[in-house]
């Protein structure tokens, strides 16, 4: 049933696969953001409370959703890793890491910057400000944990573990709103049946949503490709690689 | 050899508590530099922000945790590095028992030296910052339940950075968040306890994280050792 | 369209600092990420690349040395008037 997925956790094949997949990549990316970009600056209406100032909401709540699906993403990976031994899922926890940590801090950054017109002031101790501080703390221990060792294979397993550890951190991130209940507005796109804001603001930010994620993915694969590199560079198909495409 | 493999589990976990705990009444300075350290920084907060009272009563769940967390990061160190450097963490790992019970034995010898005495000394220091009378009880059962977790937590972090150089820093910037829960509950407990209002809430959620890490640490560390000893 | 004027849009309804700072600074991590991402890749195959190169290197001097130490070996030979006999430097 699963056979067809056989041939993609060699390196080489997954490697020239998403070569083929990054410039198709980039076109989404670009026109998703395009779209994205100029209906939720341009066309979206203003919130009658907030006014123009929820327009920040159009990249915080997608870099906020991404941030911890990123994680969640890493954390997968690394336990596919470990559990297997599957050194394609290890590469791509690698790869995961550094994009996640902007993403996060991005979302604080946004959220900073929608708070101080909104709330007053540029931080609060919320809950999930808190959280999502600590998350962007636990990737860049997941970083720093990588670049420790010199070998990647162990490095990897080390990251993969303490990934797995933070992974706990999340539901703390998604629950804390009910348990602490301070100043940060409820989730705003809570449930997909009935959103609590209008269907105008509602598609725009799909696809700010679409297109951050389809911008990160992108990124992802790039970086991805690049760990696969770092870590076969002693096999003859990456000799030939590179001597066909003479670089130096 | 055949004697070892009847080493029942139960056994070989006093054995490796007993082992520990002796090793650590040998370096003392292991088990009162910590200590000390816990004292001076508490003692450091109001020469830093000024002797009045209500002030320090305010913060003083936080400052005392915080010196917790701090104090058992320095002392996580010799959980296993030691054992790493001659070479017996390895005869440890290539024991027939489950690395699961060594190191749970490992850890609670860990606490035992370590966060046991922290919270003794605890109740001393909050006289000290004029702690809110009713708090007391809050503060001694949060640093019971706590200060396993913090054990148990950190001991990941040292299994993942034993096998490097400059693991130190490293070892705090690994842990550190990991602790941010359990410090947000305890004090959170404490305070309420000092309005007189019921605490059981928090309380509850630092027995949860106890019990969790209780349960799921040894292996996260049994793991950790396996990648940094090969 | 939401706004009267391009000025109405710069202004954003008087919070044209907060939009444009959020905006603006996601814009430019973004913009580094995927920079550093591209820069990363190639550097790690020019790495790869200038190690082969070395390896190359490395090879053609061996089989020089093999070479010279064939001729050498082929010199003494003649002198000596033995069968030639000489150790290969396989590389």
């Amino acid at each position: 049933m699963w056979k067809w997925l056989h041939p993609y956790a060699n390196p080489e094949v997954s490697y020239h696969f998403i070569g083929k997949l990054l410039p198709w990549l980039a076109k989404i990316t670009m026109t998703l953001l395009a779209i994205g970009m100029v209906w939720a600056l341009v066309f979206a209406p203003a919130d009658y409370q907030q006014g123009d100032s929820f327009r920040i909401f159009y990249i915080h709540v997608p870099t906020a959703i991404l941030s911890m699906s990123i994680y969640l993403a890493m954390a997968s990976a690394a336990f596919c890793s470990l559990v297997w031994q599957f050194r394609l899922a290890d590469a791509s926890a690698a790869a995961m890491a550094p994009v996640g940590a902007v993403i996060t801090a991005i979302a604080l950054f946004t959220g900073a910057a929608w708070g101080k017109p909104m709330w007053g002031t540029w931080w609060i101790w919320d809950a999930r400000l808190t959280s999502e501080l600590v998350l962007l703390f636990l990737y860049l221990g997941v970083i720093a944990l990588h670049n420790a060792f010199e070998d990647k294979n162990l490095a990897g397993k080390a990251a993969g573990i303490l990934s797995l550890v933070g992974v706990v951190n999340i539901p703390i991130i998604k629950y804390s709103v009910e348990w602490w209940n301070t100043l940060h507005q409820g989730a705003t796109v809570s449930k997909m049946s009935a959103p609590s804001m209008s269907m105008e603001m509602f598609w725009p930010f799909v696809i700010c949503f679409l297109a951050i994620a389809m911008l990160v993915t992108f990124v992802i694969s790039i970086r991805f490709r690049t760990e696969i590199l770092a870590r076969n560079s002693m096999r003859p198909w990456v000799r030939e690689l590179i001597t066909a495409e003479g670089i130096k | 050899m055949k004697t070892d493999h009847n080493l029942s589990y139960k056994s070989a976990f006093s054995l490796i508590i007993k082992r520990d705990l002796t090793i650590a009444f040998r370096h003392r300075d292991d088990i009162i530099n910590p200590l000390l350290f816990f004292i001076i920084v508490v003692t450091l907060f109001p020469l830093g922000i000024g002797p009045e009272s209500t002030t320090l009563a305010r913060i003083a769940p936080g400052i005392i945790w915080v010196a917790a967390l701090l104090s058992t990061l320095l002392s996580l160190d010799r959980l296993f590095k030691s054992d790493h450097e001659d070479g017996s963490l390895e005869q440890m790992m290539l024991s027939p028992h489950p690395i699961f019970i060594l190191v749970l034995a490992k850890i609670i010898a860990h606490w035992l030296v370590t966060g046991l005495p922290l919270i003794f000394i605890a109740p001393l220091l909050a006289v000290l910052l004029h702690l809110n009378e009713n708090s007391y009880g809050a503060l001694m059962l949060t640093l019971l339940l706590g200060t396993p977790v913090l054990s148990l937590l950190g001991a990941i972090g040292v299994a993942l950075t034993v096998g490097i150089k400059k693991g130190g820093v490293l070892l705090s910037l690994l842990v550190l968040p990991l602790y941010i829960p359990i410090l947000i509950f305890a004090t959170s407990a404490i305070d309420t306890a000092a309005m007189n209002l019921p605490y059981s809430g928090q309380l509850a959620i630092i027995a949860a994280l106890f019990f969790g890490s209780l349960t799921l640490a040894p292996f996260a560390v049994s793991a950790a050792l396996k990648v940094s000893t090969n | 369209m939401q706004f009267d004027s391009i000025s109405a849009f710069f202004d954003m309804g008087g919070y044209a600092f907060f939009v444009w700072l959020s905006y603006g600074v996601s814009a430019f991590l973004l913009a580094a990420l995927i920079y550093s991402s591209h820069s990363n890749h190639k550097k790690v195959k020019q790495k790869i690349a200038l190690r082969l190169q070395r390896e190359k290197k490395l090879r053609k001097a061996a089989q020089q040395n093999s070479v010279q130490a064939e001729q050498a070996d082929s010199n003494t030979a003649v002198l000596q008037n033995l069968p030639k006999n000489s150790n290969k430097v396989v590389s």
